[in-house]
């Protein structure tokens, strides 16, 4: 049943929700601190104990999976529901951030790329 | 003409359900017929979906009465529930697969892209701890960006340039890779991995590696899927509490 694996989803979904904003609460910030993470990070540990157990067919996957591959098109949804009128000033933003972080990363690629290397002629 | 708009009105979700499926044709029509696939589908969706926000006003799109669906499709939490849901395609059991480098990358590429996005927005003149964390996020990537955005309670145009960031940066990297890719030694898939923990936004890692060596594109999304999740975890805790510690 696809239901199942909704489930175990929705689970997981509101358990890290329920973390996060607990965090939030314990250290007096109202918001949801990485709820989503956690969540994720739950969904990741559970499906791959159930799927131990034999207990995640994949008739029940397939209802996580219908999820997971609709939300690119929710996203689209969300991009078009903001308040991109009052964004527009802060376009400058958006095309320096994310030129200059892309900039920054490529050049860090081999930097990183050589401390793995590194490490695999040691063992 | 009234009955239409009445069934619409009824069936917001639905019909949302339909226009953005229309949406997406259209984009990956135009990434095929115009881009000959260069730039991702997604990246262009995305776009199109911000530019139909621009026909409304501080709710997007949905302050149009038969668009109102959009806000329930587009919400937070059905958005929450979908990304949650992509956890399901990163296999944890593969990180062993990326090594040391590809998980030093991981870290390394989350921490950076929101450093960068960080100092970026209060060079701008952001001062609250919020905003600039939403546009460090927004900096990992498109989805980063307004998942810590609703947790933390920044502003629907702070969310907007967050999600712009994300875009801007899949959209450079898919173009820039192949230019790049001899200077950075983007040759082999030890590299490949490298480049998808540090960079992450799937599309464009997947679309950069294409059309850079298409044998390459495995290796750069195996580390690039947990990349998403690194950051919603990330960004609206460790990160922006760094941030108020600093008295932001």
């Amino acid at each position: 049943m696809k239901i199942y694996g909704v489930a175990l989803l929705a689970g997981c979904f509101l358990l890290g929700k329920i973390l996060g904003n607990m965090l939030g609460a314990l250290i007096n910030i109202n918001s949801d601190i990485g709820g989503v993470g956690f969540a994720m990070f739950l969904l990741m540990l559970s499906s791959i104990y159930l799927r131990k157990k034999g207990w995640l067919v994949q008739e029940s996957e397939r209802g996580i999976w219908f999820w997971s591959s609709i939300y690119i098109p929710i996203v689209v949804a969300m991009a078009a529901t903001l308040n991109v009128k009052a964004a527009v000033s802060g376009g400058f933003i958006a095309i320096l951030a994310g030129i200059g972080v892309t900039v920054v990363c490529l050049f860090l690629v081999p930097v990183i790329a050589k401390i793995g290397r590194k490490n695999e002629s040691e063992s | 003409m009234e009955i239409i708009n009445d069934v619409i009105g009824k069936n917001g979700l639905i019909f949302a359900f339909l226009l953005v499926g229309v949406i997406m044709l259209l984009s990956a029509w135009i990434s095929k017929t115009f881009t000959q696939k260069r730039i991702p589908a997604v990246a262009i969706a995305v776009i199109i979906g911000l530019a139909l926000a621009f026909f409304g006003d501080k709710k997007g799109i949905s302050d149009v009465s038969i668009f109102a669906g959009m806000a329930l499709l587009g919400g937070s939490m059905l958005r929450d529930f979908a990304v949650v849901a992509t956890a399901m395609g990163a296999d944890i059991s593969k990180i062993k697969q990326a090594g040391l480098a590809g998980t030093i990358s991981l870290f390394v590429g989350v921490f950076v892209s929101f450093f960068v996005g960080v100092v970026i927005a209060i060079s701008l003149g952001y001062s609250d701890a919020e905003s600039i964390a939403t546009i460090g996020a927004g900096a990992c990537t498109y989805i980063v960006g307004p998942v810590t955005g609703s947790a933390l309670g920044a502003s629907s145009e702070v969310i907007a340039i967050s999600v712009a960031t994300g875009i801007v940066k899949t959209i450079f990297l898919t173009i820039a890779t192949p230019m790049i890719a001899k200077r950075i030694k983007l040759d082999n898939p030890h590299s490949a991995m490298v480049f998808g923990g540090l960079l992450g936004t799937t599309s464009g890692v997947v679309a950069g590696l294409a059309a850079t060596d298409e044998k390459l594109v495995p290796y750069g999304a195996l580390t690039a899927t947990f990349f998403t999740g690194l950051g919603c975890l990330l960004c609206p805790s460790i990160f922006y509490l760094s941030l108020k510690l600093f008295g932001f």
